[in-house]
């Protein structure tokens, strides 16, 4: 067994869950080749936005790998940094929001 | 300040020491070498095209110390190019017609001799002259002011380093106060008209990333760096180069030093693109040091890996034959001009 969970060495076996099941993997592969390609975005913000995923998902292979995309983009650290900040702010926000529900209760259950 | 390799006492200046790191690990067990990569493609040996571009190193001093920097430049660099030596690289660009010469460094600014070798190269009709100008060189010292208007006079292709467009990643890079300077040399020769759109005097700038990582794509970097020089200080140029780090010399260091050298050196075999073998610079170009030898490219000099051929290594034994029929010397560090989009002196090349 491994003695982590996490190893860093994985993330560039990330093509073998071809081995276990090909067809779908092409299919997922194929699709996220496709995503971020340049479109109606650049490849700029397309990396800027799978940053900020990669963060409130807190998954470290796609925190390093995008962190990595971002910086041989040319991509400043402040703006890496504003992208994390709009992730957090997302994620409080829908944490917060939530608080309006236990408020709706609260006065629901209260005399 | 930082120091040279060589002024520091590190042991990565002696080039043994630099081919031994190549030698060793990923490549002895992981992953296959240059050769071994370039077999099945039919490209080993390596052999060169028509010869077009005439490299010249005009001596090892620089003004500035920059970290990744691949010849271990410094002010403390005593190596320059004798007159002896330029007169006879001038001797073969009368006779072999050769088109583009390449002055590099160092700061090339910085040879005595380099306005009167520019000059010459002028009179003779080289059709196009480069200099690879670190920018901060015309601000370096009074008698340097006026270079702006020196390159213009001769209609000198200007191709200078710029890792960012703002202060923080370049001057991290290249020395604190290097940015403003640059900013400061790039508006200059903006007055003079270099770089503006529909000029003829030639201003392109080099990228290369600010660390352990490859560079992306190379128009994309460009209309980045465009945008923000024209929004933040009015400069103009022509194209941006993207150029990948190659693993010798300062940023070998400071790759083994940051424990990045292995992974650095898999992401480039990862990388490696057949299609970008045909474009490597090796292919068109015999680059000289300052001691009139000849190498197969700026890198491969700075591993003393001389031209193949020992009856034809040195200027005075100039025999265009010979270097057209010889094999360029190759090993590791080579897969960082064929990672990706592929890396040469004029950027990408697949
Ligand atoms: S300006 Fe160029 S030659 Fe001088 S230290 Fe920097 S990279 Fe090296
Ligand atoms: S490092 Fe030099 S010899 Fe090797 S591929 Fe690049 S240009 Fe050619």
């Amino acid at each position: 067994m491994e003695k982590s969970y996490y190893n860093p060495k994985d993330l560039k076996k990330f093509g073998d869950i071809a081995d276990f099941e090909p067809k779908l993997a092409e299919k997922f592969f194929d699709y996220y080749g496709e995503v971020f390609k340049e479109g109606a975005l650049t490849a700029r913000e397309k990396s800027l936005i799978a940053l900020a995923v990669a963060h409130t998902e807190m998954c470290p292979y796609c925190i390093d790998a995008y962190t990595e995309d971002a910086l041989s983009k040319g991509i400043s650290e402040a703006q890496m940094m504003e992208a994390v900040h709009v992730g957090a702010a997302i994620k409080s926000g829908a944490t917060l929001v939530h608080g309006v529900q236990m408020m709706n209760k609260v006065k629901k259950q209260s005399m | 300040m930082i120091k040279s390799l060589k002024a520091s006492g590190n042991k990565l200046a002696m080039i043994e020491n630099q081919l031994k790191v190549l030698a060793g690990e990923p490549f002895k067990t992981e992953l296959p070498t240059f050769v071994e990569k370039l077999k099945p493609l039919n490209q080993f040996p390596l052999k060169p095209n028509k010869l077009e571009i005439f490299q010249i190193n005009l001596g090892y001093m620089c003004n500035q110390v920059c970290k990744h920097c691949h010849v271990d430049a410094g002010p403390d660099r005593k190596e320059i190019m004798t007159k002896e030596h330029l007169v006879r690289c001038i001797e073969i660009l009368k006779v072999n017609k050769i088109p583009t010469v390449d002055l590099t460094g160092g700061a090339p600014e910085m040879n005595p001799l380099f306005r009167w070798f520019v000059e010459e190269l002028s009179k003779i009709g080289v059709q196009e002259i480069i200099v690879r100008s670190n920018l901060t060189i015309i601000q370096a010292n009074k008698k340097h002011y006026d270079l702006p208007e020196f390159f213009k006079k001769h209609n000198v292709h200007v191709v200078s380093s710029l890792p960012y467009y703002q202060a923080g990643k370049t001057d991290a890079q290249r020395g604190d106060g290097v940015f403003a300077k640059s900013i400061k040399a790039l508006q200059e020769l903006n007055a003079v008209g270099y770089g503006l759109e529909g000029s003829d005097l030639k201003l392109d700038l080099v990228y290369n990333p600010n660390g352990a990582f490859l560079p992306s794509d190379q128009g994309e970097l460009e209309n980045e760096f465009k945008k923000n020089l024209k929004k933040d200080f009015d400069i103009d140029f022509h194209n941006l180069f993207a150029i990948t780090n190659i693993p010798i010399s300062r940023f070998l260091d400071y790759l083994v030093a940051s424990d990045n050298y292995e992974e650095y050196m898999e992401k480039l075999v990862m990388a490696f693109n057949p299609a970008a073998v045909d474009g490597v610079m090796c292919k068109n170009t015999i680059s000289v040091d300052w001691d009139g030898y000849m190498y197969d490219c700026d890198f491969n000099q700075m591993l003393d890996m001389k031209v193949a051929d020992k009856s034809a290594q040195h200027i005075n034994d100039f025999d265009l034959e010979k270097l057209a029929a010889r094999t360029i010397l190759i090993n590791q560090h080579c897969y960082g001009c064929t990672a990706g989009a592929g890396s040469s002196c004029q950027g990408t090349v697949a």
